[in-house]
């Protein structure tokens, strides 16, 4: 036995004696976990989330969260002797004089762009491919819970440095919460000490940022993982791989170096791009004053579409008994996102109760094959796009020399037009793939050489595809649409027959499919 | 599907082909070194990151394509940090993709439903704990416990209550009142009505004593536009037209929409336009909303001038200014 093992071995004892851990150890490290590019994305956001922690501690060794008022005496010559908040000046503090403070700070928002990048793609992977059905329900929703706390997470974040953009990010927020029936000015004047701005807000809003949120953020995560971890990565459908087994690389050591150098790379890249793209350059804003703004005021890309949505509202305004109701900062900037939101955590309960599918899956869908679904997300994704767009129609008028007037219109009507027409090519789409699929198991692959008969008929070769490749294009199961019965079996007509109705008509929908090819007709074939 | 359609069949696993550095020991040689120079290359950045840190000062600055002007400082600390950092990562993966066992395995799933004697035996004791307890039972402390873990909720409301103070009228009023003066932001100095030419505007705010200090919370509130157009342009009703003076009209900056400052004045159309939504008001005509989400004019304030001929107040706002709420009466 060398030293080294001699050493290892004790302290490994130690442990174990204390803990028992060489028993989960044991049956861990050999963990298996499928490989595929697209399960890299939520290993993406996980990474910047820590890249975060480590950046935000960082800040905070400089930053005052207060929005007390002082004379500027650093080092930035165009904002020397301003009053401004500490807020600010300890931001520009942080930008000049604090080395690496510059690149901390854009290291600290470049990965927070990514980390709500890499959620959202993460969630549209989940979805295409159904890895949210039974039984991951749950994380589903933990994931949903992510989303919506990282949208806040950031916003609250970018507040912080109280430069005049984020100020008035904070004013139209106050606005939104303002705007609540009955308790809205109470909730508002709670929230901000006062009337807006007012000095309390920065300093509550730095305590919800680096504590209550991020402590929120890793119990989430952790049960996220847990669950990952308990019920198995799921994997996608090939040779070998079944609804009961797990095909991939054992964690150690391929898996864990994978992994963990990944993490490398993630912290690398958003370095990089904190080492030379500039982002937020808040000593050109100016310090918040409520009387100036901006033009060209954008949010983070992730509260773009809120911002879109809010910029393309009719102007309604109710007044009533004395009372005023928004209805144009209500619908764009609670009710739709809410409805949005809801149905998006309700989802994977919807889905099974359009196909009664209450089984097990760990295996994935290929988004052509479940047409409705892809449908439907290519659907909320068109709408999320044109709402985004419209967020950025002051930025796209002036650079493409359009009037803002225009812009407002084509995104008003495409945000009701474009969605249903979006649903309906990618159905096609989505039955085309199948076709050709079916084309592709059935005749083989073109193989682009032409053949010319004996009696002078061109024809071309086609090469029958492998059994591998025929596998992959043909494991998906083909569910047959609901049978509800209007009567049940003595004749009398069922309970609930408008919500059956609506269930028959969209499982029918849902099960709208090119048949996939089988031995049987392969066989057929040949016998041509 | 009926039973003798055949499916196509899973033909297994596929066998594992071996990569080059498993049989070639010259190309796992090779890998070998490619690893250690990349974990090298990550070392060469930790030393730049050290170098900038220390020995760049922080005014140099060098032009990148694209990016323009950078600081070196800032830059090569940067870069040296990204270097460091991402080589060590691709050190990893390439270690793992040439030299770490790369043979796909299967393991298998287990059911993740307890078996149905283990959840008998759950419901059994939770009913016979819960019996000994007397859940189902004793209905008075079931109440009472509702009754006190209800009202213990409460207790956070109450401490929240401290937060801030009721709005008041703190919405409603501005510092605005009869006769103050108009100053101009930034300086403070009252103005006469030949200070502004036909097409300029101004940003005002209601005149302080000496000894009084003007809060954000104030110019959030007090903040006005002043603009100047031909008296003949304009198209108001008798009274709004008795509350400019001269062409020159005043609005609230502060916009009826969500509270962003109205800036941007389009001189050829006469339109003030909200850059935070496009809502779009027709100074000529009462600031009234020709376009986008603002639902109500900006509330106009009565001008006029005093005895020594500088621009005033003729009285409050009528309205509150800023963005709605619910107990705004119009």
């Amino acid at each position: 036995m060398t030293a080294r093992e001699r050493i290892a071995g004790t302290v490994a004892n130690y442990v174990d004696e204390r803990t028992g851990a060489a028993k989960w150890a044991k049956k861990n490290l050999t963990k298996v976990f499928p490989d595929h590019w697209s399960f890299l994305l939520g290993e993406v956001a996980l990474y910047s989330f820590i890249i975060l922690l480590l950046s935000g501690t960082f800040l905070t060794f400089w930053f005052d969260p207060s929005q007390r008022e002082v004379l500027y005496e650093g080092g930035y010559e165009p904002l020397e002797g301003l009053h401004m908040s500490a807020a600010y000046a300890s931001t520009l503090h942080i930008s000049f004089e604090v080395r690496g403070g510059l690149l901390m700070r854009q290291i600290h928002h470049w990965a927070a762009l990514i980390f709500m990048a890499a959620i959202v793609v993460h969630l549209l992977r989940v979805y295409f491919t159904g890895a949210f059905r039974k039984p991951r329900e749950f994380n589903w929703i933990i994931g949903v819970g992510l989303l919506t706390l990282g949208i806040v997470e950031g916003f609250l974040g970018y507040s912080l440095p109280d430069d005049l953009l984020s100020g008035t990010g904070i004013r139209i927020a106050e606005a939104i919460i303002q705007a609540l029936p009955v308790v809205g000015t109470y909730i508002a004047f709670f929230a901000f000490g006062g009337a807006f701005p007012g000095e309390a807000f920065i300093p509550r809003i730095y305590t919800v940022h680096v504590l209550l949120l991020p402590g929120i953020f890793l119990a989430l995560i952790t049960a996220h993982l847990m669950l990952v971890w308990y019920q198995k990565h799921t994997q996608w459908p090939g040779p070998g791989r079944t609804e009961k087994n797990v095909v991939g690389y054992p964690l150690m050591p391929a898996y864990m170096a994978k992994a963990g150098g990944f993490f490398f790379i993630v912290f690398g890249v958003t370095a990089f791009l904190g080492a030379v793209a500039s982002i937020n350059p808040i000593w050109l804003y100016g310090p918040y004053n409520p009387g100036q703004i901006s033009a060209g005021s954008q949010p983070d890309w992730y509260m773009g579409w809120l911002d879109g949505l809010v910029r393309m509202a009719p102007p309604l305004e109710s007044h009533l008994f004395g009372h005023t109701i928004s209805w144009n900062i209500l619908i764009p900037g609670l009710i739709i996102p809410g409805i949005l939101f809801t149905g998006m955590a309700l989802y994977p309960f919807i889905e099974s109760w359009i196909t009664g599918d209450k089984r097990e899956h760990h295996l994935l869908d290929r988004p052509r094959n479940v047409p409705n679904r892809t449908a439907l997300g290519a659907m909320s994704l068109t709408f999320m796009l044109v709402a985004l767009i419209n967020g950025g129609n002051d930025i796209i008028a002036t650079n493409f020399h359009l009037a803002i007037n225009q812009v407002m219109w084509f995104s008003r009507i495409s945000i009701i037009l474009l969605p249903p027409i979006a649903f309906v090519v990618t159905k096609r789409i989505c039955l085309s793939l199948q076709r050709a699929d079916r084309e592709l198991v059935l005749h083989g692959r073109e193989t682009g050489r032409l053949l010319m008969l004996p009696h002078g008929e061109f024809v071309e070769v086609h090469e029958p595809i492998s059994p591998e490749l025929a596998w992959k294009l043909t494991a998906h199961e083909q569910a047959p649409a609901l049978a509800l019965e209007d009567f049940d079996a003595r004749g009398v007509r069922r309970r609930g027959g408008f919500k059956n109705k609506i269930r028959k008509r969209i499982s029918r929908a849902n099960a709208e499919v090119i048949a996939k090819p089988t031995a049987s007709d392969l066989k057929e074939i040949e016998h041509h | 599907m009926s039973n003798e359609i055949e499916a196509i069949k899973d033909p297994g696993l596929p066998a594992h082909v071996h990569r080059k550095t498993d049989t070639d020991p010259i190309a796992e040689k090779r890998a070998e070194r490619q690893v250690a120079i990349l974990f090298l290359i990550s070392a060469l950045g930790t030393l730049l990151f050290i170098y900038s840190y220390y020995f760049i000062a922080d005014d140099v600055f060098i032009f990148l394509p694209v990016m323009g002007s950078s600081n070196a400082h800032q830059l090569f600390l940067g870069l040296g940090l990204a270097i460091a950092l991402f080589f060590i990562g691709a050190a990893a993966i390439h270690w793992a993709k040439t030299l770490m066992p790369d043979e796909e395995v299967i393991a298998m799933r287990h059911t993740l439903r307890s078996e149905d004697e283990d959840r008998d035996a759950f419901v059994a004791t939770v009913k016979e704990r819960a019996g000994a307890a007397g859940l189902g039972r004793r209905s008075l402390i079931k109440r009472t416990m509702g009754l006190s873990l209800g009202l213990i909720g409460l207790s956070p409301l109450v401490l929240l209550r401290d937060l801030g103070p009721l709005p008041k009228d703190d919405l409603t009023k501005t510092s605005w009142t009869a006769g103050t003066r108009l100053v101009t932001d930034p300086g403070d100095r009252p103005i006469r009505p030949e200070d502004l030419e036909v097409g300029a505007v101004a940003q005002v705010l209601p005149e302080i004593r000496p000894d009084q200090k003007r809060t954000l919370n104030d110019i959030g509130k007090d903040a006005v536009l002043l603009i100047r157009i031909r008296p003949e342009e304009f198209q108001l009703s008798a009274e709004r037209l008795s509350w400019t003076h001269e062409g020159i009209i005043a609005f609230s900056k502060i916009c009826s929409h969500m509270g962003c400052a109205v800036a941007l004045y389009e001189q050829s159309t006469k339109h003030l336009l909200c850059p935070c939504h496009q809502s779009t008001f027709d100074v000529p005509r009462a600031a009234k909303v020709i376009f986008g989400p603002a639902a109500r004019p900006l509330p106009q304030l009565a001008i006029t001038v005093d005895s020594e001929g500088y621009l005033v107040a003729q009285k409050p706002f009528t309205e509150p200014v800023g963005p709605s709420f619910w107990e705004r009466s119009s």
